[in-house]
């Protein structure tokens, strides 16, 4: 099968706009999060988009614009597809899609009837419109589709295009995850099913961890044929190693208690990737600050990893922006991507109240120099997990 | 509801294809519909409001026809009527 390599990313979140930012104010310990929530703010559309590119596009598909233009750019297309557009595709998850759309249209059904429901409510709020947006903007003529698995989405678009590019159905694909459902709606439904923090802290792994804070955001990854990128001379940020996806079977919020189809889709990641649990010297966890996720998912550590499971270091991505729910994979696999190269271990922000069931290294508050023994490899895992019992897992090594 | 002046129409037309986001200054009547950039969408969006404002109802088939900016005003004005 063919390698898969990354060699361009982008990112938009509560952290500012770019890959490079999320990167540097995370390590420093920067909190995205405002009055409970991790909103875009430093992101104006009228930067980014004409009049009728941005009214085209629902928000979700704006911030997925933006993080493939930046990783594109990182990837040195510039513009130009450096293969035949017809193997280069576009794959990109969401947990809801254009829910501001529907919204909005809904309250004009409401209020003025079914002629006042725009002819653009369909292809603003459909959960495709990520992928078909960035398909159309860059030209991208191989295969393109949106993937739904609510917080799982943006690793399972990443591991589907993973998959693509091994058995040759394309040759590179943008692949990643965007959401923005910091809406009225959204709000209330998550709310109402007990899964919001009431505190608006975001403290995965922290005693008084009361639920996740939601934010909006979107990740995109250049994914390329990793034989046709050296060919071209690209330069390879980090390699797929590996992918692992299983699902609970079980409920359509609550994790298996004891973790199991964390652990296996984990323990799947690592079969894929041809890789020991010692080989792993990072986890970018899920790490929601949800009581069950934060508890289930630890031992989903122990189970996968064994012993290892102590000795590796863990952090949150979501302490420092909030919980982008179909963006989040994509996010935290940019994220993990960047701190590897930098040879940094990012913080779990928030935690300083250890639960005292939680006992592994979840790297409290400070980053931490990444130290690698002579001939150590920069190899990490991406955790997400989503409502529905979806479990993503991705192998990451930075090169 | 009253027959509307050639202007009214003008102008709700002008400025919903701003509001599209057609380039104002390259509005005129003999501007091309295509050349300020208006596709089958729009066309949607602009036959809701002049249904809207002026009682109108426009087929997808009618809109079809109109090529010209000053063709939706003529089209618009004949059915007003």
């Amino acid at each position: 099968m063919n390698e898969v390599v990354v060699t361009g990313m982008g990112a938009i979140t509560p952290l500012g706009v770019g890959a490079a930012t999320l990167h540097e104010r995370w390590v420093e310990g920067d909190c995205g999060i405002v009055d409970g929530e991790g909103r875009c703010d430093a992101f104006q559309p009228a930067d980014f988009f004409s009049v009728k590119e941005a009214r085209r596009a629902d928000r979700f598909t704006q911030l997925v614009l933006v993080a493939s233009r930046e990783a594109l750019a990182d990837a040195g297309w510039n513009g130009d597809l450096p293969y035949d557009a017809a193997r280069v595709g576009a794959i990109i998850g969401t947990g809801i899609g254009g829910i501001g759309t529907i919204e909005t249209n809904d309250r004009a059904l409401i209020e003025h009837g079914p002629k006042r429901v725009s002819p653009l409510a369909v292809p603003l709020m459909m959960g495709n419109a990520g992928a078909a947006a960035v398909s159309m903007h860059h030209g991208l003529e191989g295969p393109s589709y949106g993937v739904v698995s609510a917080c799982a989405a943006g690793a399972h678009a990443i591991g589907s295009a993973m998959r693509a590019i091994q058995h040759g159905d394309a040759v590179a694909v943008l692949a990643g995850g965007t959401e923005a459902a910091l809406t009225p709606l959204a709000r209330a439904a998550f709310v109402a099913v007990e899964a919001l923090s009431v505190s608006g802290i975001s403290r995965p792994f922290d005693a008084r961890r009361d639920g996740f804070v939601m934010g909006e955001g979107a990740g995109v990854l250049v994914l390329e044929n990793g034989a046709e990128a050296r060919a071209r001379g690209a330069r390879i940020l980090a390699v797929l190693r590996g992918y692992g996806a299983t699902s609970d079977a079980y409920h359509l919020t609550a994790p298996r208690a004891g973790g199991e189809g964390a652990a296996a889709a984990i323990t799947r990641a690592l079969e894929d990737a041809e890789l020991a649990a010692g080989d792993i010297v990072y986890v970018n966890a899920h790490g929601t600050s949800t009581p069950l996720n934060d508890h289930a998912e630890t031992l989903a550590l122990k189970s996968a990893l064994g012993a290892h499971a102590a000795a590796v270091p863990i952090s949150s991505t979501k302490s420092a922006i909030g919980h982008l729910l179909g963006a989040a994979g994509a996010v935290e696999a940019v994220a993990t991507i960047l701190a590897l190269r930098a040879r940094v271990l990012p913080p779990t922000l928030g935690l300083d109240e250890p639960d005292p069931e939680l006992d592994l290294d979840y790297v409290p508050n400070r980053a931490r120099p990444l130290e690698l023994a002579e001939h150590q490899r920069a190899i990490a895992i991406s955790n997400s997990f989503g409502f529905g019992g979806h479990n993503a897992v991705l192998c990451l090594e930075a090169i | 509801m009253a027959e509307p002046s050639i202007d009214q129409i003008e102008k709700v037309i002008t400025d919903a294809l701003v509001t599209f986001g057609a380039d104002a200054s390259a509005i005129s009547r003999d501007a091309e519909l295509a050349a300020l950039d208006v596709d089958s969408l729009d066309l949607a969006e602009l036959s809701q409001i002049l249904e809207e404002q002026f009682g109108v109802e426009l087929t997808s088939a009618d809109v079809a026809e109109i090529e010209t900016v000053g063709d939706a005003i003529d089209l618009v004005a004949a059915r007003a009527t």
